[in-house]
């Protein structure tokens, strides 16, 4: 009889439970021989650390990756892609390319966004170019809405002024928290003239070769309050904020729905209101965002090219001698998103632990099955997992998850730099017929 | 053949005195005279050369539309010497029940007014007429206490009435035979069956294409979806409403289903439409009226609690209080079984030139009546374009889904046409249900009251809508229940009662329409 796989968890949350069960795993605590470990981010560090960290052996996988801070922590992911562009222009690639105002065409996918305090006085600078725009404060460590406020004066952000110069990292030693200041954006899509954001999974099972997939059933958080730009209500966290978190507490909080919508709602009222071709633009520019956030932090992923040091606020240098960690690793993202009334995505952050709590209903079953599908690909069969799996689940086996990006494959096809090859997601047309006027090289 | 001239001359008349002296009248006069500065227009041809010029800037086109609007609100050509009631429904005995019906529901209106001490029309003080005015796009977040008004029915009251309509000229007493009606509607009625249906529905056809079956993300849409896309693409173009109306017949594309059903129902947003919904909301604004209590609990009963149609909340108030104010609404029930409810000004009972009608279109909501507004709300998100083509739907269709009458579209003839369809398609499965107190009818009135709104996802809602507006008839709501019940026959075969029935027809979320009305005419 085949072995039972060996998991531990410390997240009580029954949708994870819930299906280890099912496939009749066994739960085991982490001082024991473990073959599968869906762990809080906190406890991921542990894992990984120079001191306390340990070499896994080859059955055994984590839900995280390593280095995934690099994509979910609001500053590093800016810092990131800030980065990875200046890398892709230093190299002339067309996707680097601006236009003649000096915007990325292809990779203006956040707002303007800078570090405080360290950035500070580059921030003053962009912000006195319009001074009557609206600028959103948010802490760099914490999640679903916490510490969040908008500004619209100086004055409002005025502890963050001083000691400019010093880093992030000086700056948290002195009691002051490191944030991320944007640029509001106050011309959001509005739908029954409600504000909404979306929330898309995105899992990762390698990223040298970058391999993603996307979750077909993400959703809309609406807000429910009316959206409304004036400036009486930037203190209204219910008209700005869209987390459930935040909302399930708003007078008109409703549990049934909890304010939700499918994203097959989304796009039948977006064809049906817009037009089926800007439909597919938007969605096509969505998972472009995605696949160029994941590449930008491809970098962070092992095995890489030249050891460097650098320094992450309270985490252990991440110079580890523990090598090619990342193939006992997948992960399973939070990306949010936001459309303006351009139709136009922008990428506000990617969250490495999304809540597995339910709201609803349909929450429960959606998580449940979100679970199912990425354990159906990442421990094929219900397996003891093989960290050398090829990581090339059949079609049968994704469930509900799409292709979003598999770079093996693209790399393979040896296709025409043009055509979308190792992408499958794409309107029905186009997987038949020709370029489409969205940049195509994937490569 | 004398009799057809007459006939023809009688309509063209009536539609020519219907739409004299209407916007597109004045339009057309107006146009007319300024192209006569045009060098074309030459003075020797000057009558054809004024036509022509009509023609080609799309102005015959749309009197052609506005023609064919008529046409469909024309009721038949009837005996000269037929009273007006005769129009409004021809059989004696649906009248009668129609108006005590009526009775029934003002008298339940009325007690309530006098039990809550809440006047049928209260003119607002001016700050709550600003209050309303700053609050108009987001009256969702308004809680009035409306713990006190119950909606004046609910569906299931309506199908009692229905289901107690007897014809004085017709015995059913006979036994439960194998020839006999087993369902609860004890009239009989002129139904299509399944071959009459599958005769006139051709386009249905298992060898015709069409959106909701063959356009499938694994058929290749050179198949039939590219050619249909362009196909619609021209009548859009073209603005011909007859022409749409045929499209629709096989479905729309989601991209342009909007433009295609205002064209079929030649729901315009011109000037002189938003202007009017501008004086709709004006009214609401100076007036309050007891039925918006009943709206309000309806949308908050119903659409706010729907996982589609919560987002719309507000749309669905500035389209139904503006809906009950509109008196152009009074022009349908020349044609329509009911009578609208009157009301005397205070002090003035009974005499006659001091009745108003109330409300003032004269449609008091029932529960789920905002479910006819809500999936048109994925399709049009201006609010005056949105109400103008929800009131004609109004007028077309969903007011025969609540009033008593001999039309084929409606509700006691789908109610009737389904339980026929059902029998005789699967009698073993009709005698089961029937037999554990499960008639199947108790069941399906509820989706066809609200023609599915609510009950199927949106997309296929839109997909059924596409073949009420093509086919011009309610029908396809009945053929459709009796197809759902077809679909899960295999697990009602199982069930010992009428609770478990409805269980196993709870969730109508995951159907695809389609599919299931072909095979069940076509297969």
């Amino acid at each position: 009889m085949a072995a039972k796989v060996k998991w531990v968890t410390d997240i009580e949350k029954s949708v994870l439970l819930n299906n280890f069960e099912k496939r009749g795993w066994i739960q085991v605590t982490d001082s024991e021989d473990w073959n599968f470990y869906w762990m809080s981010i906190q406890t991921i560090r542990n894992v990984f650390s120079v001191d306390t960290g340990y070499r896994l052996s080859d059955d055994q996988m984590v839900n995280h990756f390593p280095n995934h801070y690099e994509l979910t922590r609001k500053d590093l992911m800016i810092k990131n892609i800030k980065r990875y562009r200046k890398e892709l222009e230093k190299e002339s690639s067309p996707l680097a390319e601006k236009d003649e105002n000096g915007k990325y065409i292809y990779l203006d996918f956040v707002p303007v966004t800078f570090m405080l305090p360290a950035d500070y006085n580059l921030f003053v600078e962009e912000f006195r170019k319009s001074p009557s725009s609206t600028w959103i404060m948010k802490p760099c460590g914490k999640a679903q809405g916490k510490g969040i406020f908008l500004i619209n004066k100086l004055s409002q952000i005025k502890k963050w002024s001083r000691d400019s110069r010093t880093s992030t990292f000086v700056a948290a030693n002195s009691g002051k928290e490191a944030y991320v200041i944007s640029l509001y954006i106050d011309n959001p899509l509005l739908i029954g003239g409600k504000k909404f954001d979306l929330r898309l999974y995105v899992l990762v099972t390698t990223y040298r070769p970058l391999k993603c997939y996307m979750y077909k059933l993400g959703f809309c958080r609406f807000c429910t309050v009316k959206y409304t730009p004036s400036t009486s209500e930037l203190d209204n966290m219910f008209v700005h904020l869209t987390n459930v978190a935040i909302q399930k507490h708003g007078d008109d909080y409703n549990h049934v729905h909890g304010g939700k919508w499918t994203v097959s709602n989304l796009r039948l009222y977006l064809e049906s209101t817009r037009g089926k071709e800007v439909t597919n633009l938007l969605f096509d520019q969505i998972h472009w965002i995605v696949v160029q956030s994941l590449k930008a932090v491809a970098i962070w992923a092992f095995p890489r090219p030249p050891l460097r040091f650098h320094f992450m606020i309270n985490i252990h240098i991440t110079y580890s001698p523990v090598m090619n960690n990342d193939k006992h690793c997948f992960e399973c993202y939070g990306y949010d998103i936001i459309i303006d009334d351009k139709l136009k995505p922008w990428l506000i952050e990617v969250n490495a632990s999304p809540s597995l709590t339910s709201s609803t209903a349909n929450d429960r079953i959606l998580k449940y099955n979100l679970i199912n599908d990425t354990l159906n690909i990442v421990a094929p069969n219900g397996e003891i997992p093989d960290c050398r799996w090829n990581r090339s689940p059949p079609k049968e086996a994704l469930g509900n998850y799409q292709v979003l990006y598999d770079e093996e494959q693209a790399l393979s096809e040896n296709a025409d730099l043009r055509s979308r090859s190792g992408q499958a997601l794409g309107s029905k047309s186009t997987r038949s017929s020709s370029v489409r006027p969205v940049p195509a090289t994937w490569k | 053949m004398m009799e057809e001239g007459a006939d023809l001359s009688v309509t063209i008349a009536q539609i020519v005195h219907r739409l004299k002296g209407a916007h597109l009248h004045s339009q057309l006069e107006k146009q007319a005279r300024e192209c006569l500065h045009r060098p074309e227009i030459k003075l020797e041809s000057l009558k054809e050369d004024v036509r022509s010029f009509l023609k080609a800037s799309g102005w015959e086109r749309k009197l052609q539309n506005a023609v064919y609007r008529e046409l469909h609100i024309l009721p038949p050509p009837g005996h000269p010497a037929a009273p007006p009631e005769h129009t409004k429904e021809p059989l004696v005995y649906m009248r009668k029940a129609q108006a005590s019906w009526e009775k029934r529901i003002l008298k339940s209106l009325n007690s309530m007014c006098t039990e809550l001490g809440v006047p049928l029309a209260r003119k607002r003080p001016v700050s709550e007429q600003k209050e309303l005015t700053n609050k108009w796009n987001e009256m969702g977040t308004d809680e009035p206490d409306l713990s006190k008004f119950r909606p004046v029915y609910a569906p299931k009251d309506f199908l009692e009435v229905l289901i107690s309509l007897k014809n004085p000229n017709y015995d059913c007493r006979e036994g439960l035979t194998a020839s006999s009606h087993w369902g609860l509607i004890q009239i009989s009625l002129n139904v299509r069956d399944i071959p009459q249906m599958r005769e006139a529905y051709p386009e249905l056809s298992l060898t015709c294409s069409q959106l909701g079956i063959d356009d499938h993300a694994h058929i290749p849409p050179d198949l039939f979806e590219s050619e249909h896309i362009r196909i619609g693409k021209k009548v859009v173009s073209e603005q011909d409403s007859a022409a749409a109306q045929q499209y629709s017949r096989q479905g729309c594309p989601t991209g342009f289903r909007a433009q295609l059903w205002a064209l079929i129902l030649n729901a315009t947003n011109e000037p002189e439409d938003i202007m009017h919904y501008e004086q709709l909301k004006a009214a609401v604004i100076h007036h309050d009226l007891l039925v918006d209590n009943l709206i309000y609990k309806d949308v908050k009963l119903t659409a706010s609690n729907d996982d589609y149609y919560f987002v719309f909340e507000d749309f669905l108030y500035q389209v139904l209080l503006c809906f009950s104010r509109d008196t152009a609404v009074l022009e349908h029930f020349s044609y329509n079984s009911a009578t609208p409810p009157k009301s005397y000004i205070q002090g003035k009972t009974g005499a006659e030139e001091f009745t108003v009608v109330y409300p003032p279109n004269g449609v008091i909501p029932f529960h789920g009546f905002s479910m006819y507004v809500s999936p048109l709300c994925f399709l049009y998100n201006e609010p005056s374009k949105l109400y103008s083509v929800f009131r004609e739907m109004y007028v077309r269709y969903f007011f025969r889904l609540h009033s008593i009458s001999s039309s084929p579209s409606g509700i006691v003839s789908l109610c009737l046409q389904f339980e026929r369809l059902l029998q005789n398609h699967l009698p073993q499965l009709f005698y089961h249900l029937q037999a554990i107190g499960a008639q199947p009818l108790r069941i399906a009135f509820k989706w066809m009251v609200r023609a599915f709104s609510g009950y199927l996802s949106t997309d296929q809602l839109l997909l059924l809508w596409d073949r009420i507006l093509g086919y011009d008839s309610l029908e396809i709501v009945a053929v459709l229940a009796a197809a759902v019940f077809t679909f899960r026959a295999e697990n009602l075969m199982q069930v010992t009662s009428l609770a478990s029935a409805e269980a196993v027809l709870a969730d109508l979320s995951t159907l695809k329409v389609m599919p299931l009305l072909q095979v069940f005419l076509f297969a």
